[in-house]
């Protein structure tokens, strides 16, 4: 569903990126992990087409598609979902109005009727529960005034009712509660199906007590230079990253 | 004060005063179709009022609403108190033209204690293919405890130049309550000026929500003497103009009675070659201590002819005061842009969501819901290029204007 050959990234003349090579699969869950500074969000965003990004070499292929040249929304539209480590809060834009928006806009990117108002509302209601948000979003604005944890939840609602084939959640569990994450693993988990699949960008083994992945990958330095089962996930939440480091400058990893 | 000596020697170019029509029924000129107001009716016509029966109604609950002209005949006791209450300096020439010459105007009186649950609606037409100089007066009495909405609406219907120099004097009672909601949506070739003075007593509370959808030429002066402790007043302002339009806003609260509270958010947006002015003055007494002022004026440039002029300004002599004022001109912010796009929304809608949110916010202020429902429909049309005059409002016998002024969100 998603390759990624080679991918080179500079923010600002300063490299970033330096080659990664990644493949994800219907019905998959990959992690990826490290420490802070090493390109986990960047990666995020040069795959949502975010601008300021300067890709220097390299593809990335969405359903067999190469989608550099395509613009934010169109990816989006193509089925890719990020999930922000900070949403950023808009007054004035009630969440009703901004969902309603962005649904009929894919929808009619894929040549689909818009929904009308009750079949909007019937399918946000039934979506609210998936992360149990109990909110009148009708009234509410995107993120204004919401807590860390109603920000987290708010993201899993949009992917609940944008059904992504492919979702990367970047730092979902960073300032969550144990229940307030309990919530969003148990949403993720709930949106999972055979044909979607699932980024979990995390620093904590923590998450994926509650999103078991299938791989866990380690990016350091820019690229990824581990890849394993979920088990590696403990190995790096019991001795940390520096064996990583070490074993990545004697040259033992890639 | 600002000088206008500018414009009022243009006054004179303006030899036409329109006369009053002959009585017909007000039906026959215009009625308000927004849905559920429920608002009384004040109509004027090109600078008269449209005459009932003798010009002044009373209310069963004793409030008094009409021709200030048949107020002054009638009743002069309750508007002379009122009456060309500035002090010198708060003077200028347009005032002092107004002063001289006015015309008529609309006055309304609330008795002590009375609540007046329907707003009034004060409805200033202009219909000529003259060239017009209107020159009106209003009054406002509000009596202690008493509370009141009221609304202008300020359209024309015609083309033609017109020349318009109102004076809108507010008097607030111990306690009184005062909600003032202001639409303009005027063509290409009118000015408009229009002062408001408001005196407040003790405790009372004035809202001003002032929104600028077309403006020709528009000036909004607003002074506000806050005269006795505990009194409070809160200016809003959204003005949203283009082609070559011009709007200023020229506020001064003048805190001359300690613990009172003043606030004032203003927000524009300015599309081709159109320019506006925000000037917003607080002057803080010696003796004014535990003052509350604050004023915002943000604002967006559309294209790099459009132009802002903002001053908040803060004139404070007292010590124990709480008092911020600031300014903003800019763009939209790329971070929402980008988290609307994520979610698979086009640049264009997403600009359009974060323009309309931006200047929706004003009407968020409105606490009457009909009219505030109605006012975000306008700035969503207005938005959308889609807004002419207020469409609510129909004028029998005029002919379709045209006027349509899309600000344009492609230019961002």
């Amino acid at each position: 569903m998603l390759k990624i050959e080679n991918l080179h990234v500079s923010i600002k003349g300063r490299e970033i990126l330096k080659g990664v090579n990644l493949e994800v699969n219907p019905g998959e869950v990959h992690a990826i992990m490290g420490p802070n500074g090493t390109g986990k969000s960047t990666l995020a965003s040069v795959v949502a087409g975010k601008d300021g990004y300067d890709v220097t070499e390299g593809t990335i292929y969405f359903k067999g598609k190469n989608i550099m040249d395509m613009s934010i929304e169109d990816r989006a539209r193509e089925g890719i979902f990020i999930g922000f480590q900070y949403p950023v809060e808009i007054p004035g834009v009630s969440i009703a109005n901004f969902m309603r928006t962005a649904l009929n806009e894919i929808r009619q990117y894929r040549g689909l009727d818009p929904l009308n108002g009750a079949q909007f509302l019937k399918l946000m209601n039934e979506k609210k529960k998936v992360v149990e948000l109990t909110e009148k979003l009708s009234t509410r604005s995107v993120n204004e005034g919401f807590s860390g944890g109603e920000k987290k939840r708010n993201e899993i609602f949009q992917m609940a009712m944008l059904e992504p084939m492919l979702s990367i959640l970047d730092e979902t569990d960073s300032g969550l509660d144990i229940d307030a994450l309990r919530i969003v693993a148990n949403g993720v988990n709930q949106l999972k199906t055979k044909d979607n699949a699932t980024i979990v960008i995390t620093h904590y083994q923590r998450l994926l007590d509650y999103i078991v992945p299938d791989v866990v990958h380690v990016l350091f330095d820019g690229k990824i230079v581990k890849s394993g089962p979920k088990e590696l996930a403990l190995e790096l939440e019991k001795r940390g990253y520096d064996w990583i480091k070490e074993e990545y400058e004697q040259g033992k990893l890639l | 004060m600002n000088s206008f000596s500018e414009y009022s020697k243009q006054i004179s170019q303006y030899a036409i005063q329109a006369q009053p029509d002959p009585y017909r029924p007000v039906e026959e000129y215009f009625k308000c179709q927004v849905s559920n107001m429920g608002s009384v009716m004040l109509p004027m016509l090109n600078g008269w009022y449209v005459q009932e029966s003798d010009g002044l109604t009373t209310y069963d609950n004793g409030v008094i609403a009409g021709s200030l002209k048949a107020a002054l005949a009638q009743c002069p006791e309750l508007v002379k108190p009122c009456l060309f209450q500035q002090k010198p300096e708060e003077k200028d020439e347009l005032t002092a033209s107004n002063e001289a010459q006015f015309t008529d105007g609309i006055f309304i009186y609330v008795p002590d204690d009375v609540k007046v649950e329907k707003p009034f609606q004060i409805v200033s037409l202009i219909n000529s293919r003259e060239d017009l100089l209107v020159q009106n007066r209003h009054v406002i009495n509000m009596g202690r405890n008493a509370e009141l909405s009221v609304i202008q609406c300020d359209d024309s219907t015609r083309y033609g130049k017109t020349f318009l120099n109102i004076v809108t004097e507010i008097s607030l009672s111990e306690n009184a309550k005062l909600h003032y909601y202001k639409t303009e949506n005027k063509e290409a070739g009118s000015l408009l000026f229009h002062h408001i003075f408001v005196n407040q007593k003790a405790y009372s509370f004035f809202h001003s929500n002032a929104i600028t959808f077309n403006a020709g030429y528009v000036c909004n002066n607003i002074h506000v003497n806050l005269n006795e402790p505990f009194a409070e007043t809160k200016l809003y302002g959204l003005y949203l103009v283009d082609k070559t339009q011009h709007c200023d806003n020229h506020i001064k609260v003048d805190h001359v009675a300690p613990d009172c509270k003043s606030f004032q958010l203003y927000k524009g947006i300015m599309d081709d070659e159109a320019e506006a002015l925000f000037h917003g003055h607080v002057v803080v007494r010696p003796d004014s201590q535990r003052t509350s002022a604050f004023q915002t004026n943000r604002n967006i440039l559309l294209t790099d002819k459009a132009k802002i002029n903002t001053k908040p300004f803060l004139e404070i002599y007292a010590d124990d005061v709480q008092c911020s004022h600031g300014a903003t001109v800019g763009q939209l912010d790329d971070e929402a842009l980008y988290y609307l796009r994520s979610r698979g929304i086009g640049e264009k809608s997403a600009r359009k969501l974060l323009m309309f949110a931006f200047a929706n916010e004003i009407c968020h202020f409105v606490e009457i819901p009909a009219l505030k429902d109605r006012l975000s429909d306008m700035v969503q049309r207005r938005l959308n290029g889609e807004l002419t005059i207020c469409d609510q409002c129909m004028l029998h016998g005029a002919e379709n204007s045209d006027l349509i002024f899309p600000i344009d969100a492609s230019k961002l």
